[in-house]
C-alpha cells in the first residue's frame, strides 16, 4: 500500500537514560518489518552509525517522528534535544525520564557538589586522593580534550525544547509504540499537541485485578520482602506501597499483574501537576490511623517517601529539586 | 489557561475599614499598585466598603465599566463576603465572581512594620486577581429545615431553651445524659443575689419539661453520631440501660427499700460523695423523670449474678429489667442547641490548698449540698467527721482560676457563689467566715448591693491571695485546725488564719466530654476548650456550622441569670432558621467526572460526611450534593484527579499560589 507513499523519517536519541527505552524500541521484534517498510531510521545512536554531524546538515523538519528518551542532564543532551526540535516535525518525550525526568531525576535530591563527592570521591570503590574530578577541558600533550558540561538540575525534555507529545513508561510498552508509530504512518487524526498517547486515560486501579476489601485502613507500610503478599488483595491494602491509586493506566498493570506493586513510571493523569504530591493524599486517605501521633508512626514506616512518590516525577514536579 | 473566551473585566476596591486597615497599610499605594495588574480595568479604595456607599461603588462600576469580575480587599470574608456577593448580585454579576481578600485579620491586625503589611496586602491581592479570573459562576441551593430541634444537655440552659421551642409549638428533642435533668442549678440551695430557692424555681420547670407535649426528654441518653447538615440532620442517640422501665416505673422507691443492701454503700454522685447510696437509686426526691436507675457497676446481680434480686421482687409493675441493652434511637432534627455545661475545677490540681489530703477541705460544690435543706445533713453545716460544727470557716476565691498554672480565666461566678455561701455558712453555723479573695468581681444586676449586704453581716474579707492550707499547730489552740497564710494585701502583711473548715471556690472549665461534643457536631472551641461562637458580639450563640447553636456553660462560665438569657437567645436563632423554612446552601460542593472515576472508591471511605456512594453498574462514585460540606478530603484523596470542588478547582487555587509567588 504505501510504497507511492514517501517513507517516514524516524530517529530514537537517547539523554540521561539506562538505555531500557531503546531497548524498548528493539523489542518490537519481528513488527520491525512493517516499521521499516513504512519508515527510514534516520538517526539511532544505540543501532546506526550516524553522526551529529549528519544530524546537523539535514534540513530543518527533515525528519518526521523522533522518539527522545532519557532526561536531559548535560551539555551534550541540551544540545542534541535542540537540534532534533529542529530537524523534527513530531517531538515526542518517549519514556518516563523525557516525561518527568524519570530515575536520572531522582539526583536532583542533591546538588552537583553533593554528587560529584560521592562518585569520584566517596564512593566505596573509588580512590581519587588528587581529588580528581571531571573537566569540561583538559589539555594533554596531544591536545585539548573536552567533556560536556554537566548541569546542576536534571530536567525533562519539556523543560529544554517544545514536544509535542509524551509516550509515558519505563520503558513504555511497546505495543503502544507500535500502535503509536501505525498511527501516524496511517495518517488517523492525531491528538491535540501536549497529549500523553500511548497510555490510559484513568488510573492503574481502573484495570487492576486485585479485591479492595476496604475492612481496614492501612496502619503501617511494608517493603515486598517484609511480608507475603495474599496475592488477591489490593496491594496498598496490604500495606504494600502501590503507586497505582495515582498512576495512569494503559501498561497492563504489569507490575500488578507479576505481584509487585506499581511503582508509578507512567505518571499521573491530566491536570496533576504534582504526581508525589497526589501519591501521598491519595495514601494518606487510606491511613486507618485518625490521631496525629499514630498517623505520622504510620507514615514512618515508608522508607524513603521522597524517592517513592516521586520516584519517576520529580524534575517535572513542583518540588523539582533540593533547595541548593 | 483561561477556560473563557471572554475577556476578563476585573474591578479592585481595597477598603480603609476607618484606621483598622488604613491606619497600617498604605491603602492608595496598593490601589495604585492593583490598578496596573494584567485584567483590572478599575481599582478604588475607600473608607468603608461596607457601607452603603462602598457597595454602590462597586455596582456602579459593574454597569459603568462593564465589569465581569469584582475583588474586594478588607475585612474577612466571614463578616462581610455575603454583603459583597449580595452587592455584586445587584448589578446583575453571579456572586460568585466576587473574591474577597482579607487585608484585615490577615495583615493590618497582625503587623506592626507599615511597610511589610502593605507589601502583604498587594501580594494577597494580586493572588485574588490571578485567581478571580477563574472564577465560575455558581447558583445557591435552597434545601427545606427540619422544624424539629434537639438540645442537648438538660441543665437550666437546656431547660430554657427546650422550653421556649416548644411553647413557640416547635418538637424538641432533650438529650440528657445523666439519669435526671436539672443539672448543677438542680444541687444548689439558693441562688445568689436573691437568696430565693433553687429547687423552687427550678423543679417546676423540669416537670413542665416532662409534662410538655412537645418535648420528648431523652434522660439517661448521649448523642452517639451526627449526620447531614444544616435544616437536616441526622443524629443517633444512645439510651444507656437503666435496667428499669421507664414507662412502667413510678418512683415509689419501694425497690430501693428492697435492695440486698440494707443501707446505701457508694458514693453518692448527686451529693458528690457526701452520702451513700444502694446501686439501686433515684439521684434526688424531685428527680425528673423519677425513674429508679440501676448502677451496673455497683450491683451484686451484675457483678456476681447472684444477688437474689429483692428490688425486681419488690416492684408492683414489673418495671426492673436486668436484660435492658444500650438502645440507639434515631432522630431527625432540623437545629440543634448544644447546652452541655461545665465541669468544676478539680481541686486536688491546686495542691496547696490540701484538698483530698485534709478531710476539713471542702469543694464550694460539696457545701452546696451541706447547706441544702434535702442535702445529706438536711442543712447542718458540719466537718467531713459528720458530727463536729465548725466554728471558724475560710472561703478561699479563685481556686483554680485566674492562675497561670491552671487555668488563666476568671470563672466569673465565684465571688458571687462565694459571697452566697459565706452568707448561708453564717446563717446555718454561727460561724466566723474569712474570704479571701484576690479582686472582689460582682458585675451584675444586684450583685454589688449583694456584696455590701455581706460587708454587713460581719464576715471578713482578707484581700490576698492564699499561699497555703496546712495543719502545722505552732500554739496547743492551733493545733487540730487548718492554717491559712495568706497575704493581707489590705495591710501589708502575711497572715495565718486557724479555721476549722476551708471552703474552695472552684472555678469552671470545659465539661470532660466537650472535645468529643465538639467534634461530633463539627464546631470550634476557643483556646481553653469551651465551645467558639460565631462572634463574639454579634453572632453570640451561633456557631460556625449552621443550625448548631450554643447557650449556657459550655460557651464559657457563666451564671444561671446568663445561661437563661442565653437559652433564650440561642432558642430565638433556631427558630428563626425553623421558620424561614429553608436554608440556602453555599455552591462548594465536589462532584465526580465520571469518566475519570476508575471506581477504586477510595473518597467512599474518606467521606465524612456520607456523601459519596459508588454505582457498581457504572463502576464509578457520584456525590449527593445535599450532604456535601465541601471539605475537600476526596478531593485530596483521588488519584484519578476525578473530583473538582467548586469555589476550589485546581486552577483556582493554582492560579491564585501562581499570584502570590509571582511577582
Amino acid at each position: 500500500m504505501g510504497n507511492d507513499k514517501p517513507k517516514l523519517k524516524l530517529a530514537v536519541y537517547w539523554g540521561a537514560a539506562c538505555g531500557g527505552c531503546c531497548v524498548s524500541v528493539l523489542d518490537v521484534h519481528e513488527k520491525l518489518f512493517d516499521v521499516v517498510a513504512n519508515a527510514d531510521l534516520v538517526f539511532w545512536p544505540i543501532a546506526l552509525d550516524v553522526k551529529y554531524k549528519d544530524v546537523e546538515e539535514m534540513p530543518d523538519q527533515h525528519i518526521d517522528v523522533t522518539l527522545f528518551n532519557g532526561a536531559v542532564r548535560n551539555s551534550e543532551n541540551e544540545h542534541i534535544a535542540k537540534l532534533l526540535r529542529q530537524k523534527t516535525k513530531i517531538m515526542i518525550a518517549y519514556g518516563s525520564c523525557a516525561h518527568m525526568g524519570g530515575i536520572p531525576g531522582l539526583a536532583n535530591f542533591s546538588t552537583k557538589e553533593e554528587l560529584y563527592k560521592r562518585v569520584y570521591e566517596d564512593s566505596e570503590s573509588t580512590e581519587n586522593a588528587q581529588k580528581v574530578y571531571p573537566q569540561t577541558e583538559t589539555t594533554i600533550a596531544e591536545g585539548k580534550l573536552t567533556l560536556p558540561n554537566f548541569y546542576k538540575d536534571v530536567c525533562t525534555l519539556d523543560q529544554i525544547v517544545d514536544v509535542d507529545y509524551y509516550l509515558p513508561g519505563c520503558p513504555p510498552q511497546t505495543e503502544r509504540l507500535v500502535e503509536v508509530f501505525m498511527a501516524v504512518v496511517t495518517g488517523a487524526e492525531l491528538p491535540p499537541k501536549g497529549s500523553v498517547i500511548g497510555a490510559g486515560s484513568k488510573v492503574q486501579c481502573d484495570e487492576c485485578k486485585r479485591e479492595k476489601v476496604n475492612k481496614s485502613g492501612i496502619t503501617r507500610f511494608y517493603r515486598t520482602w517484609e511480608k507475603e503478599d495474599d496475592g488477591k488483595t489490593c496491594l496498598n491494602e496490604q500495606g504494600f506501597l502501590c503507586m497505582g491509586p495515582a498512576t495512569r493506566n494503559g501498561c497492563g498493570v504489569r507490575c500488578v499483574e507479576g505481584n509487585a506493586p506499581c511503582r508509578g513510571c507512567y505518571g499521573p493523569l491530566d491536570g496533576i501537576p504534582d504526581p508525589g504530591a497526589k501519591m501521598m493524599s491519595a495514601i494518606a486517605s487510606m491511613l486507618n490511623e485518625k490521631e496525629e501521633g499514630d498517623i505520622q508512626k504510620a507514615l514512618d514506616t515508608v522508607v524513603d517517601p521522597a524517592g517513592t512518590f516521586y520516584r519517576f516525577s520529580l524534575p517535572g514536579s513542583i518540588l523539582r529539586r533540593k533547595q541548593s | 489557561m483561561s477556560n473563557q473566551k471572554e475577556e476578563i473585566r476585573i474591578g479592585y476596591y481595597v477598603c480603609h475599614c476607618g484606621h483598622n486597615i488604613a491606619g497600617v497599610i498604605d491603602v492608595k499605594s496598593v490601589a495604585e499598585y492593583c490598578a496596573k495588574l494584567p485584567n483590572v480595568v478599575v481599582a478604588r479604595e475607600y473608607k468603608y466598603m461596607c457601607s452603603d456607599p462602598g457597595q454602590e461603588l462597586i455596582q456602579k462600576d459593574i454597569k459603568e465599566l462593564n465589569l465581569n469580575r469584582v475583588v474586594v480587599a478588607s475585612c474577612s470574608p466571614l463578616l462581610h463576603e455575603s454583603t459583597f456577593r449580595g452587592a455584586t448580585s445587584k448589578a446583575g454579576l453571579n456572586q460568585f465572581y466576587m473574591q474577597m481578600v482579607n487585608i484585615r485579620e490577615n495583615a493590618s491586625w497582625v503587623h506592626e512594620s507599615k511597610e511589610e503589611a502593605t507589601e502583604k496586602a498587594k501580594d494577597l491581592s494580586r493572588a485574588a486577581i490571578h485567581r478571580v479570573a477563574f472564577n465560575k459562576a455558581l447558583e445557591k441551593k435552597k434545601v427545606p429545615v427540619n422544624p424539629t430541634a434537639l438540645v442537648v444537655g438538660g441543665g437550666i440552659a437546656g431547660i430554657a431553651a427546650a422550653m421556649s421551642l416548644a411553647n413557640a409549638g416547635k418538637k424538641v428533642y432533650l438529650v440528657e445524659k445523666d439519669p435526671t435533668i436539672g443539672g448543677y442549678m438542680a444541687k444548689f440551695d439558693k441562688t445568689f443575689p436573691t437568696l430565693d430557692c433553687a429547687a423552687c424555681i427550678l423543679t417546676p420547670k423540669m416537670s413542665s419539661v416532662l409534662k410538655h407535649p412537645n418535648i420528648t426528654l431523652l434522660s439517661y441518653s448521649e448523642v452517639s453520631e451526627v449526620e447531614g447538615y444544616v435544616g437536616n440532620y441526622k443524629i443517633k442517640v444512645t439510651r444507656k440501660p437503666r435496667y428499669v422501665k421507664e414507662e412502667l416505673c413510678v418512683g415509689c422507691y419501694d425497690c430501693i427499700t428492697a435492695c440486698t443492701f440494707k443501707e446505701g454503700k457508694f458514693p453518692d454522685e448527686f451529693n458528690f460523695g457526701l452520702s451513700k447510696r444502694k446501686p439501686v437509686y433515684i439521684p434526688f426526691p424531685q428527680a425528673t423523670p423519677l425513674v429508679a436507675v440501676i448502677d451496673e457497676k455497683t450491683c451484686i446481680h451484675f457483678k456476681t449474678g447472684k444477688c437474689p434480686q429483692t428490688c425486681a421482687k419488690a416492684c408492683e409493675r414489673n418495671a426492673i429489667d436486668f436484660t435492658q441493652k444500650p438502645e440507639v434511637v434515631e432522630l431527625n432534627v432540623g437545629v440543634v442547641i448544644l447546652t452541655t455545661g461545665f465541669q468544676p475545677f478539680d481541686a486536688k490540681k491546686a495542691s496547696n490548698y490540701g484538698y483530698g489530703k485534709y478531710p476539713n477541705v471542702f469543694t464550694s460544690l460539696e457545701v452546696e449540698r451541706l447547706v441544702n435543706a434535702s442535702g445529706p445533713t438536711e442543712g447542718h453545716v458540719v466537718l467531713r467527721d459528720g458530727v463536729t460544727h465548725p466554728k471558724s470557716i475560710g472561703i478561699i476565691h479563685c481556686v483554680g482560676s485566674r492562675d497561670e498554672k491552671t487555668n488563666k480565666w476568671c470563672s466569673r461566678v465565684c465571688c458571687m457563689y462565694s459571697l452566697k455561701l459565706a452568707h448561708l455558712l453564717k446563717e446555718h453555723s454561727g460561724a466566723e467566715i474569712y474570704n479571701f479573695y484576690i479582686d472582689m468581681r460582682t458585675p451584675g444586676k444586684g450583685y454589688e448591693e449583694f456584696y455590701d449586704k455581706l460587708l454587713n453581716e460581719g464576715v471578713q474579707f482578707i484581700r490576698g491571695r492564699v499561699a497555703e492550707v496546712n495543719d502545722w499547730a505552732t500554739t496547743p489552740e492551733e493545733k487540730g485546725k487548718l492554717l491559712i497564710r495568706a497575704e493581707d494585701t489590705m495591710i501589708g502583711m502575711v497572715r495565718r488564719i486557724p479555721v476549722d473548715m476551708v471552703v474552695l471556690a472552684v472555678g469552671l472549665e470545659p465539661g470532660k466530654d466537650a472535645q468529643e461534643i465538639r467534634k461530633m457536631f463539627n464546631i470550634s472551641c476557643s483556646n481553653e476548650g469551651f465551645f467558639l461562637e460565631r462572634h463574639p458580639k454579634l453572632a453570640p450563640v451561633d456557631t460556625f456550622t449552621e443550625g448548631v447553636f450554643i447557650a449556657g456553660a459550655c460557651q464559657g462560665p457563666k451564671d444561671i441569670p446568663d445561661s437563661v438569657a442565653q437559652a433564650g437567645a440561642a432558642a430565638a436563632q433556631a427558630l428563626a432558621l425553623i421558620d424561614t423554612g429553608h436554608v440556602e446552601l453555599e455552591p462548594n460542593t465536589a462532584f465526580i467526572t465520571e469518566e475519570r472515576c476508575c471506581g477504586c472508591q477510595v473518597c467512599v471511605a474518606m467521606c465524612p460526611y456520607t456523601a459519596i456512594s459508588f454505582d457498581p453498574v457504572k463502576k464509578a462514585s457520584s456525590i449527593n450534593e445535599a450532604l456535601c460540606k465541601g471539605c475537600g478530603t476526596c478531593v485530596a484523596a483521588c488519584g484519578s484527579n476525578a473530583i473538582t470542588q467548586n469555589l476550589f478547582t485546581d486552577v483556582e487555587i493554582m492560579s491564585e499560589i501562581d499570584g502570590i509567588l509571582i511577582n
